[in-house]
């Protein structure tokens, strides 16, 4: 890992710059000035205590909060705010910290939708459904299953979602936003609630994204076991302020950040 | 398709053999990408060809052995022809194994290739490899996260596959000499060494030949009159004999299609897609599905639960007996007709069971009333006994010859007998040449004439000459007056009452048999309820009088159905109690498998066991006990000793001998 975090910090073009970023809500100040980048192929952490402006942070680069202040540099593009459906279909997908999928609709049917802003036939076509429709759905059904072999979810497929388990749904999540085919993907507190084993797996599935898809990764996490396992690069934010931004390992001998979140130091 | 199995001694010669007369019929089925993928006989051919050059290229070589580590998969099958063809010796390890384990194996068998089924497995063996420096190659077949592994000596199957492609081409002799090196594989080759689980100390490599194994598998297949239309779900692990007899060898002689499930958590989905004619399961698998169904139909709407009921009661009557080809009332027959429309047809459908001609079970002792629910349904559910030694069967029950208490006659071609101290012992065509690298556990194994010690207690049917297994050997012993005496069949049966919970019989070297028993407080609590009867606790209700009359009648059922038999009429019941605690693994009286620990108990409770043999009708006790918590507290109680009156021996020994 350290090798590739090298790599990654010395040469490698960055994906998503953040600069000088400023996000209130009428008197309170969720984020200020804050910058930082994304490198393409990383996988960053946010930390944080509560209430730091990481969710917010998020939103932020999936454009559904407006900053106030500053820029936002996606693929060499720079505008002030993003907005989510142009986020959507330049590459950035998300999970959410309370699982948002459809509960009603299978496991295949929820990645299915992850799908939708690939298909290009019109209502018409798909109403026929025989003829191009139809090839379109084969393919893109063909693709679905890839990621449910890759997730190892195959069991779960025709299974209403509302019927899993809490950790299972994290998984489906997942699987509905790597259908969108990511260049960058977020995710908010993806081992939240979960059992030991199922944050393994959750680790495996997100390192496995990360090395086989190359799809670069910014993640909300507590458990700082899996932080300092999974990420090559961490910032940490505080009453919105970024406090630090370097590898597990000069997050942990931190003293700003072992004081304001870690409260010990992390080994 | 039997015939010609007889000329062909080794599986990489079956696997010619199939390919020329089955070319275009289905050997293995897949589920990938939600897809049942298909290979044909001649396409198994082209791919065992293709990567048993490959492994030849890297180095294996005629007597090295290669392990073989991951679920069912067509890839890790066809592994086994390779090696085989090469004469290489398969050694499948059990894949949920954790890497410390797998050293034992690794390093017993000398391993030199492996063959891993994904990343998982590939790191399992690298945190090893310094302890297991054999090892030169692995192998893996799903190539998932293992990208960054691909360095000299971890490669793909299909890098290694496509090495063995180029070879074809460059080379027009390649495939000649591949077929030489199989016309060089023996009969008398060992075809596997399968590892024993290790229950009893260190794990046993049994080494099984080619000829026998085929032989082996040749009866069984004309026994069950098996042929290449068969479909069988492989899902049984690979290291384990059952697998590698019922789908491997039987598959290769049968000439049968193989499917592999998508994944171990889809089993019973890709059951009810492929529709298998012939099934294995252990008991555990038809409890869990019969409570299963049990629920749905508790949540099911009044009418449905009528039906269900209903039918169900009618299969109970004639079922059974319409299976086994008996004589039944035609009214009988047809509501079972209607049954079978309305609710066996879609249950059965919905098991994945629609096709099944037969299915085994075997492992444990199966209830009574499980096996008969599923013989009702028409299921041609079946017992065998076997053991890795024997290449599984020892004894299975024939169509039409089924008792839920045996489990059958021998096998064709198996010679069964029974040592002096009550030990099985058996002879057969599939029977293992021997531990590998122990010769010691060998010879202490096989007796003198040849035939292996099973380490099982059995008798044989006084009626039918059916195997009956009773205990394991060491635990049975004696009654002072020379019967046997045999604690867990008596507990087995004490246990498929519902009131009784746990049963734990004493009776060797002593005058009689006597038991403890804990109730069910479920069942009997739903028994007082029902009788009025108030209790505040485990303890206040054991110790009621109306509890021990119903628990009286049931150890005198147990009485007259022993009386019925003619080694162990000798060890009916002559007293038993209820404890005033429930038999805990927190005390240290039951494993944390919950198994009651015999001899631990009987030190516990001492004068308990004491009471029962000096003829005293109360006993008063107090017992430490520890709570989950780890706090220890006391109970006190007055245990009641019940006197019972044996019922007469039906068949008189005299007149058997």
């Amino acid at each position: 890992m350290s090798a590739k975090a090298k790599k990654i910090n010395g040469r490698a073009e960055t994906i998503l710059s953040i600069e000088d970023i400023s996000l209130s809500f009428g008197g309170v100040q969720a984020i200020r000035n804050v910058s930082f980048n994304i490198k393409k192929r990383e996988i960053l952490a946010i930390i944080g205590p509560n209430g730091a402006g990481k969710t917010s942070m998020l939103n932020v680069i999936n454009g559904f909060y407006h900053p106030q202040k500053g820029t936002i540099t996606y693929k060499g593009e720079k505008c002030h705010d993003m907005r989510p459906h142009l986020a959507a279909t330049q590459g950035i997908a998300r999970t959410f910290q309370n699982v948002a999928l459809f509960k009603g609709m299978s496991t295949l049917d929820n990645i299915m939708s992850g799908r939708a802003l690939k298909m290009k036939q019109n209502v018409f076509w798909q109403m026929i459904y025989y003829g191009p429709a139809q090839k379109e759905e084969l393919e893109h059904r063909e693709f679905v299953e890839r990621i449910i072999d890759f997730l190892e979810i195959q069991h779960i497929r025709r299974i209403p979602v509302g019927k899993l388990a809490y950790g299972l749904q994290k998984r489906v999540e997942l699987g509905r936003a790597l259908a969108a085919e990511p260049d960058l993907l977020l995710l908010d507190e993806p081992m939240a609630g979960m059992n030991s084993e199922e944050k393994e797996d959750m680790s495996r599935f997100v390192l496995d994204v990360n090395e086989e898809l190359g799809t670069t990764i910014a993640l909300i996490e507590h458990d700082m076991g899996v932080v300092m396992d999974l990420s090559d690069r961490i910032i940490v934010l505080n009453y919105g302020q970024k406090i630090a931004d370097g590898t597990p390992d000069q997050v942990r001998n931190n003293a700003e950040v072992i004081d304001a979140y870690l409260g010990v130091k992390y080994d | 398709m039997t015939d010609g199995a007889a000329c062909a001694d080794t599986f990489p010669k079956l696997l010619l053999r199939n390919a020329e007369y089955l070319a275009d019929r289905p050997a293995m089925r897949e589920k990938e990408f939600g897809i049942w993928q298909t290979w044909t006989w001649s396409e198994v051919l082209d791919e065992v060809r293709a990567f048993a050059l490959g492994l030849k290229k890297m180095g294996l070589k005629r007597g090295d052995s290669i392990a073989i580590i991951g679920d069912n998969r067509p890839r890790l099958y066809w592994t086994f022809l390779a090696a085989q063809s090469l004469g290489a010796v398969p050694v499948p390890v059990y894949q949920d194994a954790v890497a410390d384990e797998m050293v034992y194996v690794l390093k017993h068998a000398k391993v030199s290739f492996v063959m891993a089924e994904n990343q998982e497995q590939v790191d399992k063996i690298l945190t090893v490899s310094d302890k297991v420096k054999a090892i030169k190659e692995i192998i893996f077949d799903d190539e998932r996260g293992l990208k960054n592994y691909g360095h000299g000596h971890i490669r793909s199957f299909v890098a290694v596959r496509e090495v063995g492609r180029a070879e074809l081409k460059k080379n027009a002799k390649a495939g000649e000499r591949w077929l030489a090196e199989i016309g060089k594989g023996k009969g008398s080759d060992t075809s596997v060494i399968l590892y024993t689980s290790g229950t009893t100390g260190e794990s046993k490599g049994v080494q099984l030949t080619n000829s026998r194994c085929i032989e082996a598998a040749s009866d069984t297949v004309k026994f069950d009159k098996i042929d290449e239309n068969e479909v069988a779900l492989a899902y049984l692990p690979l290291a384990w004999v059952g697998d590698y007899y019922l789908n491997f060898a039987q598959g290769m002689v049968a000439g049968f299609c193989l499917a592999c499930p998508e994944s171990p958590e889809t089993v019973q989905e890709d059951l009810r897609e492929i529709g298998p004619t012939f099934y294995f399961a252990p008991p555990r698998v038809f409890e869990t599905l019969l409570t299963q169904i049990q629920i749905r139909m508790e949540d099911a709407g009044r009418f449905k639960r009528w039906l269900y009921q209903t039918f169900i009661d009618v299969a109970q009557r004639h079922g059974e007996d319409i299976l086994n080809g008996k004589p039944v009332p035609l009214a009988g027959r047809l509501q079972y007709a209607l049954g079978e429309f309305l609710i066996y047809g879609p249950l059965k459908n919905r098991l994945g069971f629609s096709r099944i001609r037969f299915a085994y079970t075997a492992g444990e002792a199966i209830g009574p009333d499980l096996f008969q629910f599923y013989r009702s349904l028409g299921v041609n559910l079946k017992q065998l006994y076997g053991q890795t030694e024997a290449f599984l069967y020892v004894t299975a029950q024939p169509d039409g010859e089924i008792h839920a208490d045996t489990v059958g006659p021998a096998v064709p071609g198996v010679e069964i007998r029974i040592a002096d101290d009550g030990e099985v012992q058996f002879k057969s065509p599939g029977m293992f040449i021997g531990y590998f690298r122990d010769k010691k556990q060998t010879a202490e194994t096989m007796t003198k004439d040849g035939f292996v010690k099973t380490g099982d207690a059995g008798v044989f049917d006084h009626d039918t000459g059916h195997l009956k297994i009773i205990d394991r050997a060491k635990d049975v012993g004696k009654i002072n007056d020379g019967t046997l005496f045999a604690p867990k069949y008596i507990e087995n049966k004490l246990k498929f009452f519902p009131y009784i919970r746990e049963a734990v019989a004493y009776g060797d070297g002593r005058d009689f048999c006597a038991v403890m028993l804990n109730i069910d407080l479920v069942a009997v609590g739903n028994w007082a309820e029902r009788n009025n009867i108030i209790y505040a606790s485990y303890q206040e209700l054991a110790a009621h009088t109306g509890v021990y009359k119903i628990i009286e009648q049931s150890v005198d059922e147990v009485n007259r159905s022993l009386a019925d038999e003619l080694e162990l009429a000798g060890s009916q019941i002559h007293r038993f109690l209820i404890l005033h605690k429930e038999l805990d693994a927190d005390d240290g009286e039951l494993t944390r498998t919950q198994k009651v620990r015999r001899g631990f108990i009987a030190d516990r409770y001492g004068p308990l066991v004491k009471a029962l043999y000096d003829g005293s009708n109360h006993f008063k006790i107090s017992t430490e006990v520890t709570y989950e918590d780890g706090r220890k507290g006391e109970i006190k109680g007055e245990v009641k000793i019940v006197d019972m009156t044996p019922h007469p021996a039906q068949h008189r020994k005299e007149a058997a001998e």
